[in-house]
């Protein structure tokens, strides 16, 4: 497997007139050709901005890069001018926004919206870039393309702006996708359409997706594997099996906790108490310690480095250090390890299927 | 579309006729005569002009003659300018207030969207401050004081242009449109930069960008006409207050303009004159707004006037 893009120690600020927030506190990933990976984490963890700082997409008046490196194809991209950005913008690596509804220009066809990038980066004539244009509406499935591509976004639904959005960002066969929370404003059932299509394409085409979401159900749906982020850091990363039947950050335990379950069904559902942290003033330890029925002594005072479960999977929790006591997990997610060859908890079951 | 523009100008001319008769009526109830103030004439000649000009007969008379008239577009005849026909007053007066109004229109507008723009795109720098500063000036500073400081350093002191009146040409009119576009220049100006702040921060600029659009192809492809439509909404008014309300610019100058001799035949009761101005300034009115809804169509497709099939 090679990698398409590999961010490394990634620390970005932002000045504010209260100081300065340390909105990314030393991330590291990669993204393998033709896999998607989920950013997962609450509102405020860092997930949106991380992939803005990809796309260099943050204000350049107040956000700054500390430290580390975007690794793009072996070019940082924290250090080319703004000029060669937008020469890798759309075309290279392009954006899928949260809300289809205020995310295309309301003056503006959506058949010029989808054929400005076309026209910019592959330098096609108009004919041969309205062919690809309607080409592209057939594949998000937008019905009688030739006609709605001189429409204005009003005259279409949500779903259906939500699949101009993605016209647009396919618009180039782009290596990196990026889907910012990409079903979040629609309602469920257009949520499952735009998914499959969003697989279905993938297939296709083999780009590479960073797929943003708080929902983990639509990370079961989509993810090859799974970053969970908290304040400003990955906290775990691994394959989605791993994280859904394997977690080891008491934070994962807790997203994991509170997503509802059809076969629990008497139980009340569970919130992580407490809120995230002010990353105005970032907390000395492990930043979810205050939240944590787990935290420990060392957990307020030091950062926990990685910890290596598996080849691909790495959680930063004391807890996975060899001088750390044995904790029961929640009793739910012991439930959820009992499947998953390889953790503590896991019983042969009859049958054979997980 | 072609049905909508044929009410709306059916429209136009119901309320036309509507300020014909409201002024009308209202004028009559102004005290005095037109030649109540011609003390040497004897109450037979006075008899003889009022009868010569049709104000002897009953004002229900005197008014359906006059609509007729109107209908035939005739206003009638100044009382005060020696039996000249309104028409023509009217048409050689409404010239130089025309040229003045439209160049201080279109250089206030583009030089202010201008100034709005770059204030916008340079948000909270050294270029944001200058023109914000130069904006608030431009509106808190009355035209008539830009007019004097005009007139006195590049006319008086300078000599590079005329100081006044309407005979030389274009380079007449330099320093009145100049005076008269500090107001719809500040406004653009403050206008255009609250709205591209807005549009420059919303989701379709942040996908432009991500699509790979450069500085100029993001402000002038994707916010600029989405930021214009606030505009639009005051130019309409702006432009029919500049050709009527140059008033004080024309004195200044001594241009013999349309808003002097509304003021004048105001105070000599010439009844045909104001009536006259009235319906030209409203029927001015009417028209730019008319304009204006239709620009609003043509700018933001979510308010085009969807025509038969809707």
């Amino acid at each position: 497997m090679t990698n398409i893009l590999e961010v490394k120690d990634l620390e970005l600020s932002f000045h504010t007139f209260a100081g300065e927030v340390k909105a990314i506190r030393g991330v590291n990933f990669d993204l393998q050709k033709g896999e998607t990976l989920a950013i997962v984490g609450e509102s405020g963890s860092g997930k949106s901005v991380t992939t803005k700082s990809i796309m260099r997409l943050l204000p350049e008046s107040s956000a700054e890069y500390k430290n580390g490196e975007i690794l793009f194809e072996g070019r940082d991209l924290t250090k080319i001018s703004e000029k060669d950005m937008q020469k890798i913008r759309g075309k290279d690596i392009s954006m899928i926004f949260q809300d289809p509804m205020t995310s295309l220009n309301p003056t503006m066809t959506i058949g010029r919206q989808i054929m400005e990038p076309i026209l910019k980066h592959q330098k096609l004539n108009k004919s041969a870039a309205r062919k690809k244009t309607i080409e592209l509406l057939n594949l998000v499935g937008i019905p009688n393309a030739e006609n709605r591509y001189k429409m204005y976004p009003h005259q279409f639904s949500g779903g259906q702006r939500q699949r101009i959005v993605i016209a647009i960002a396919l618009a180039c066969n782009p290596k990196v996708l990026i889907a910012d929370e990409p079903t979040t404003a629609l309602d469920v059932t257009i949520q499952a359409q735009i998914l499959e299509l969003m697989k279905d394409i993938q297939k296709k085409t083999d780009t590479s997706i960073i797929f943003i979401t708080h929902d983990l159900g639509v990370v079961a749906n989509v993810a090859d594997r799974v970053a969970v982020m908290y304040g400003g850091r990955i906290v775990e990363i691994g394959t989605v099996d791993e994280i859904f039947y394997n977690p080891q950050h008491p934070y994962t335990w807790g997203l994991l906790s509170s997503m509802p379950s059809m076969d629990l069904e008497d139980q009340k559902l569970y919130a992580i108490p407490g809120t995230p942290p002010d990353l105005l003033n970032p907390p000395k330890g492990d930043a979810f310690a205050l939240r944590s029925e787990y935290a420990m002594k060392i957990d307020m005072e030091r950062q926990p480095p990685f910890f290596k479960v598996s080849d691909t999977h790495y959680a930063a929790t004391w807890l996975l250090h060899s001088q750390a006591p044995q904790v029961e997990p929640p009793a739910l997610i012991i439930e959820r390890m009992k499947t998953f060859k390889g953790s503590r908890y896991y019983v042969e079951q009859t049958g054979g299927t997980v | 579309m072609v049905k909508y523009i044929g009410k709306r100008i059916v429209y136009m001319f119901i309320t036309l006729f509507l300020i014909a008769t409201a002024s009308f009526f209202l004028m009559q109830t102004l005290p005095g005569s037109p030649i109540a103030s011609y003390n040497k004439l004897n109450d037979t000649q006075k008899a003889i002009v009022e009868k010569k000009y049709g104000i002897d007969k009953p004002k229900p008379v005197q008014y359906a003659i006059y609509m007729k008239n109107l209908a035939k577009g005739d206003l009638g005849t100044s009382f005060v300018f020696k039996g000249k026909s309104v028409n023509d007053l009217l048409a050689t007066r409404l010239k130089p207030s025309l040229i003045l109004g439209a160049q201080a229109m279109v250089f206030g507008t583009i030089v202010g969207i201008l100034l709005g723009m770059l204030a916008a795109l340079k948000h909270n720098t050294f270029w944001d401050y200058g023109s914000t500063f130069f904006a608030i000036l431009g509106i808190s500073i009355p035209s008539f004081v830009f007019a004097s400081l005009l007139q006195y350093w590049i006319a008086s002191e300078w000599h590079l242009l005329p100081v006044g009146l309407w005979n030389d040409g274009w380079k007449s009119s330099v320093l009145p449109s100049l005076a008269l576009a500090m107001g719809p220049l500040a406004l653009s100006a403050r206008f255009i930069r609250t709205e591209m702040i807005e549009v420059l921060n919303s989701d379709y600029i942040m996908l432009a960008k991500a699509k790979g659009a450069n500085g100029f192809e993001i402000a002038f492809k994707h916010a600029f006409r989405n930021a214009l439509i606030p505009l639009i909404t005051v130019l309409g008014p702006l432009a029919a207050g500049l050709v009527t309300g140059s008033l004080v610019v024309e004195q200044i100058f001594a241009i013999p303009g349309i808003g002097e001799q509304f003021v004048s035949s105001i105070m000599t009761n010439d009844h045909a004159t104001i009536m006259g101005t009235t319906l030209l300034f409203s029927a001015f009115l009417i028209a730019v707004i008319f304009i204006v809804d239709i620009l609003y169509g043509v700018i933001d497709p979510r308010i085009r006037v969807s025509g038969g099939k809707g």
